[in-house]
């Protein structure tokens, strides 16, 4: 599972994050996840705690949002909504499409604990 | 100065860009790809491959779909014409890196142990163990598995998927991150066609179409030699565009991280 690699990856950017701004702890952790990004917002979410164990996102609460998956047509130029394995235009059902979101595997914010002294 | 600073904001996620309060915290935003570290080691690995020239593809599939046959018979094509490396990644066994070396091309062995894909750090990793210099073409063959490889760059300019004819012509719909990242798909094994007759290469293709992709599907058959004139022939146009973007002082992503590639500002 390579959820537990993301995790890690995860957990490793936001202890650099809480360094550099002088926090002491993280709160929170937002990420934003797309259904082609090939990770898994709950597996991700159950490796969490093991990576962060020890660091200083070992008591942040993660929160992952599923980005929905949007085409845009280069054909009719219609954005819609499509499915993983079917990323055809819903209006006029060309394959040539790009995905607008989707694919995103986003590190949003981060809410730090950070000491009244310390700056940024 | 921070990473924090926003600069990492693109068309596609600036409406996220926004900056939630609670007393008592303090609420960066971030808007970086949960793979910063790893995308920035492809791209460290992308600047070797592009200061020499080379062309670098990642090789995946599943299991036995047929990718270290396929290199073996390119590299017996492309002998005396141009210079290949193979860095090889498997679960355990150094049996695939031999096969190459046995067709007389440097190869190097990456042992991922319990990890089922490669990412840029083990690629960067084993660049320090082989002498790139001359070399044309380097490929890179994944850990058998449609899964995970697909989500991590690993410095390669072109992603090769391969789909070989005894695992169902459905399995682009099943694997679309897979699918939808491939540069070219490999129908492998054709030569069993004519025994597994359902198996459809046209259906098999729709499926990749469906997932929005363009991408070249060949058909071929490692064992036999059909269809490697088509895989050849692509393989030396990606080597003259590499060239060309080389000379010109840009490089390539593959096809697996376009909001990667808008931050980055490199050619999509
Ligand atoms: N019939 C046939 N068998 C093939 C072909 N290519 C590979 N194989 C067989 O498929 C098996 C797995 O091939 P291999 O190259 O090791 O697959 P990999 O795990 O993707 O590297 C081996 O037994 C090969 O001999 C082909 O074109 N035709
Ligand atoms: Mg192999
Ligand atoms: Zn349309
Ligand atoms: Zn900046
Ligand atoms: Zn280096
Ligand atoms: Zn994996």
């Amino acid at each position: 599972m390579h959820e537990l690699s993301v995790a890690q990856a995860l957990v490793d950017q936001v202890g650099d994050l809480a360094g550099q701004h002088g926090a002491k702890s993280v709160h929170l952790i937002r990420v934003r996840i797309g259904p082609l990004a090939g990770v898994v917002g709950d597996l991700l979410a159950t490796a969490f705690p093991l990576a962060a164990a020890g660091t200083p996102a070992e008591s942040a609460r993660l929160d992952w949002v599923a980005a929905p998956i949007v085409v845009r047509c280069r054909t009719c130029g219609a954005k819609t909504e499509a499915q993983p394995n079917k990323l055809v235009c819903g209006a006029c059902g060309d394959w040539r499409t790009e995905v607008v979101s989707g694919d995103e595997l986003i590190l949003e914010t981060v809410e730090l604990d950070i000491p009244e002294s310390a700056g940024d | 100065m921070c990473d924090t600073c926003g600069c990492n904001v693109t068309p596609g996620n600036a409406k996220f860009a926004y900056k939630p309060v609670e007393p008592g915290a303090t609420t960066i935003s971030v808007l970086q790809g949960l793979l910063k570290k790893n995308d920035d080691q492809a791209e460290h690995n992308r600047a070797h491959f592009d200061k020499r020239g080379i062309l670098a593809v990642n090789l995946m599939s599943s299991p036995g779909s047929g990718k270290t046959a396929l290199l073996e018979a390119t590299i017996k094509a492309l002998k005396g014409e141009l210079k290949v490396a193979v860095i090889e990644g498997d679960l355990e066994t150094e049996n695939d890196a031999e096969r190459i070396r046995a067709q007389g091309v440097p190869a190097h062995q990456i042992v991922t142990g319990t990890a089922c894909h490669l990412d840029a750090h083990m690629v960067h990793d084993a660049l320090h163990h082989m002498d790139l210099d001359g070399i044309d073409i380097l490929f890179v063959e994944n850990v058998g598995n449609l899964v995970c490889p697909a989500s991590f760059d690993l410095g390669q300019h072109a992603n090769i998927a391969l789909l070989s004819v005894t695992e169902g012509d459905d399995k682009p719909a099943k694997y679309p991150v897979m699918f939808r990242g491939a540069d070219a798909v490999v129908i492998s094994k054709t030569d069993l066609l004519a025994v597994l007759d359902d198996f459809s290469p046209d259906k098999a293709e729709r499926h990749v179409r469906e997932l929005a992709n363009p991408a070249p599907i060949l058909r071929l058959s490692a064992r036999k030699g059909e269809g490697l004139d088509a895989w050849l022939a692509w393989l030396r146009s990606q080597l003259a565009a590499q060239r060309a973007r080389v000379a010109a002082g840009r490089t390539q992503r593959p096809a697996i991280q376009p909001e990667g590639a808008l931050m980055h500002g490199a050619e999509a």
